[in-house]
């Protein structure tokens, strides 16, 4: 990584009531780099997201992207930093009043203010880059299948051209299949646009796939980093047990033993 | 001592809470106010709260002319004052009872619709997304549905004036044998323009009330398919008694001299 990252998180800290959720992260990502952090449930990767993504305000701590520090902004100066952001929610969160195309030239129309007609043709062809057609085009969200649904999300978080996009569990709830086919498109979208990526998951096939490097998350903190292909020999028996998905280990599920 | 400090505890979160809608409501206002504004969300919202409570609130008005006219009748026959019965209706129609009902009814068919569809955006992340989108949820969700309510619940109150009257006039004639005549002179003769305006200002605020609230439990709602129906409920109650208690205010504010 050479020159200023393009996001860097520096000691942030977030609580909910007496619960410390992120102890102090520092996370660099540079420009152009795909970077996926991993983690079990409960262990603050979601919080963290939503942190600089400024759906959530920290309670200690820096964000800056491109040099910016982006806590404590104003709404409107908020909405300036969000355009050069796309994100792929968990759900696709795709907003259900909306046909499909309206859904991806949401962020054309709406924050750029560009024509409709103009807007829809972009959306069609971003469509068309995550492997949908036209009769998609004019259906509504709740007639779509889940891989669908996550494909006009991914389709929304390109349409703007973003510098940085974010993965939110992206392939959680598909089936191995239509996983990859939702991680060959990230990896596309993401090299065509030349973009930022930042991803939680705790799939390790699609975190491997899609990251130049890995981050994992534990208890709010992060305990290791490192380039993608050092995973499977990171020495470090928390990531040891997680990619191998073991129930034994220095991490202790909170579950009850009978 | 616990006790004390329960109903502090209580009294505390009250409080909270209520500067939490206030913080909320100057918000949105704030969005109201300022453009952008979007025409074609608004008009969909108008559509909504406006034509589609009609039938609602036609049928709540003619039943409750009906009911006040022969009501007022068994009532006022006691002392020989029947003939008054036309001016009973008619002011207590513009007056209370056709904003207050219509409020209610609007309350339940739009207050709980608003909560339920905020809610639900909010559990499934769409409002997360909206901002993401680089677009403001108060500006996209909230104004629109303000403004809709602040500006079509006079019109659906007008439209109940008028059926509400008329709901009396059908039971004093037909049913009471006054003449026809007579009863709509009566009805004309003590009816001033402060009792329609004072129950269109009662229905502008009630407007914007129900609007409010079903915005601010859905936007506020958490965890999932429970949450969105407390919302909902919390929208519908709240919205209600807001309704009675400001009609109370405006009717000081507007009577009281």
């Amino acid at each position: 990584m050479t020159g200023q990252p393009k996001i860097a998180v520096r000691g942030l800290k977030k609580s909910f009531g007496d619960k410390l959720v992120l102890d102090g992260i520092d996370l660099d990502i540079g420009v152009g780099e795909s970077v996926v952090v991993i983690g079990g449930s409960g262990s603050g990767k979601t919080v963290l997201l939503k942190n600089v993504l400024g759906l959530m305000e920290p309670d200690a701590g820096s964000i800056t992207i491109d040099g910016q520090e982006v806590v404590g902004l104003s709404t409107a100066e908020r909405e300036e930093v969000n355009r050069k952001f796309g994100m792929l929610f968990q759900s696709a969160a795709l907003f259900d009043s909306l046909s499909v195309w309206e859904n991806v030239a949401f962020g054309l129309t709406q924050s750029q203010g560009m024509p409709h007609k103009q807007a829809k043709e972009i959306a069609i062809t971003k469509l068309g880059a995550v492997g949908l057609g036209l009769d998609v085009a004019e259906l509504s969200p709740a007639e779509l299948s889940g891989g669908m649904r996550k494909r006009v999300g991914l389709a929304r978080a390109i349409a703007t051209e973003p510098e940085i996009i974010f993965f939110d569990e992206p392939t959680t709830g598909l089936d191995p299949i239509m996983s990859d086919v939702i991680n060959d498109l990230i990896v596309k979208c993401v090299k065509d646009l030349g973009a930022t990526a930042l991803s939680i998951t705790h799939d390790m096939a699609s975190a491997r796939k899609i990251s130049d490097r890995i981050a994992m998350i534990y208890k709010g903190k992060i305990i290791w980093a490192g380039p993608t292909r050092d995973i499977d020999h990171s020495g470090n028996p928390y990531v040891e047990q997680f990619i191998h998905g073991r129930a034994e280990g220095p991490i202790k599920m909170e579950v009850l033993r009978l | 001592m616990n006790f004390l400090a329960s109903v502090g505890r209580v009294f505390l979160a009250f409080l909270a809470g209520t500067g939490r809608l206030a913080m909320f409501a100057g918000v949105a206002v704030g969005h109201m106010v300022r453009p952008p504004f979007y025409p074609r969300l608004i008009g969909r919202q108008m559509v909504q709260i406006g034509y589609y409570s009609l039938p609602v609130v036609g049928l709540t008005a003619v039943f409750t002319g009906m009911v006040l006219a022969l009501q007022s009748y068994t009532g006022f026959q006691r002392f020989n004052a029947a003939s008054a019965i036309a001016t009973v209706v008619v002011l207590s129609v513009t007056r209370e009872l056709a904003p207050v009902l219509t409020g209610l009814m609007v309350a339940g068919r739009i207050g709980a619709a608003m909560a339920a569809e905020i809610g639900t955006m909010r559990v499934t992340e769409q409002i997360d997304a909206l901002t993401t989108l680089s677009t403001n949820p108060f500006k996209y969700l909230v104004a629109p549905r303000l403004l809709a309510g602040l500006i079509m619940l006079p019109c659906c109150v007008l439209v109940a004036d008028v059926i509400g009257v008329f709901g009396g006039y059908l039971v004093a004639v037909y049913k009471l044998g006054f003449n026809p005549a007579i009863y709509l002179k009566n009805t004309w003769l003590y009816l001033e323009v402060i009792d329609v305006v004072s129950g269109l200002v009662k229905a502008g605020v009630f407007g914007f009330i129900i609007a409010l609230m079903g915005c601010y439990h859905g936007y506020h709602s958490k965890g999932g398919a429970e949450g969105v129906g407390t919302a909902t409920t919390n929208a519908v109650v709240t919205a209600s008694i807001l309704i009675l208690s400001f009609n109370y205010l405006i009717t000081e504010a507007f009577f009281s001299r």
